[in-house]
């Protein structure tokens, strides 16, 4: 088996998960930037953030022949002080040329606030400015509806944004539809207690195709699993997916998608 | 997959979900002081196993949404309850 994972926090986990995510076939290993479970004191606690996964977590990780690649922005969860983001957005633009970042992410909104809307609409236009792909993180539990359709509001109202560049993370089946409905990917994540269990992905797969859907683990600092990709893909097997079926889903689809940005290279 | 397919790969596991579930509701009673909205909402959303169609998972999720549309004028935290209190509730 082989599989991308395209949405892990590797800061906030050990080495070892490296070894157990290259044992279990993973090729690429992707990080969007994100909350550190703490509000940081200032835009420099962001800089070494953007250090940290743009040059040292690469490193990382090649130890064990993973290639990293990163994502960029002040997370939903610290966009509610828009002057802050406003500094954090000022110095992301002197990292999108380093040789691992493949775009903006993951954006979005948390609380669907006004000030985290304004941020967002911040990060998708430097996305557009550069030129850059977008991965959005959508609002857990009884906010994610909300904000999905506030999200989508807001990438509609952007003529520069071309919806196949932009991924929507986090769907679930109340969403699922109305991103692929306007032209985006979507990712599911796959958490033991919130988001979406390996079974209700696998639906979603039944349901609405293979077309345009990845699935990631997300793994961070909270209850997680580095491996619920390849897990899933077992209960696939079980399931009676093919293993070219399989592939394209856990392989192939993210593969598509981040190689609209030319860094992305597999090993 | 086929209908027995189906519950020989999850029928044990959503039995267990399922006893796991009334015995939450249990607990509830036997529990004192006050339940908050999360309480009804719960037994809102499992009133949604018992409707015919394939649309189960998708109806429960909006039982516990949000259903407003405007944003809200300030984040009154960064967590989420998993139901939607009401606007009166939601003290923003
Ligand atoms: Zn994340």
């Amino acid at each position: 088996m082989r599989y991308i994972e395209p949405h892990a926090h590797m800061v906030s986990r050990v080495t070892d998960d490296y070894v157990d995510m290259a044992a279990a076939g993973c090729a690429a290993v992707c990080e969007p930037a994100f909350w550190a479970g703490f509000d940081r004191s200032s835009p420099q606690g962001f800089y070494d953030y953007f250090c940290q996964i743009s040059d040292y977590e690469p490193k990382r990780a090649a130890k064990f022949g993973l290639p990293h690649f990163c994502w960029l922005c002040i997370n939903p969860k610290e966009a509610e002080d828009v002057n802050l983001a406003k500094e954090v957005v000022g110095l992301i633009p002197q990292f999108l040329d380093r040789p691992n970042v493949l775009g903006i992410g993951e954006i979005g909104l948390n609380k669907n606030s006004r000030n985290e809307l304004k941020v967002l609409e911040m990060h998708v236009d430097l996305a557009a400015r550069h030129n850059q792909l977008i991965l959005v993180h959508t609002p857990h539990l009884e906010d994610k509806l909300k904000g999905t359709r506030l999200t989508l509001d807001v990438l509609k109202a952007d003529a520069r944004i071309k919806p196949e560049r932009v991924i929507i993370d986090h769907v679930e089946e109340h969403t699922v539809k109305m991103v692929l409905d306007a032209g985006h990917w979507a990712g599911m994540t796959l958490y033991p207690e919130s988001k979406c269990s390996r079974p209700r992905a696998i639906d979603i797969l039944d349901v609405y195709g293979t077309e345009r859907l990845w699935m990631n683990s997300a793994c961070d600092w909270g209850v997680s699993i580095p491996l619920s990709v390849p897990y899933t893909a077992l209960e696939m097997r079980r399931r009676g997916w093919t293993e070219e079926a399989i592939d394209q889903v856990i392989y192939w689809n993210p593969a598509k998608f981040m190689s609209q940005c030319a860094k992305f290279r597999l090993a | 997959m086929t209908k027995q397919q189906v519950l020989d790969l999850y029928f044990l596991d959503a039995r267990s979900k399922l006893i796991d579930l009334a015995a939450f509701l249990d607990r509830m009673e036997r529990a004192g002081g006050e339940a908050d909205f999360r309480h009804p909402a719960l037994l809102q959303a499992a009133a949604e196993l018992g409707r015919p169609g394939a649309g189960r998972a998708k109806n429960v999720l909006l039982v516990l949404s949000d259903p407003t549309t405007e944003p809200i004028p300030t984040a009154p935290g960064k967590g989420a309850s998993g139901a939607w209190p009401g606007e009166e509730l939601r003290g923003s």
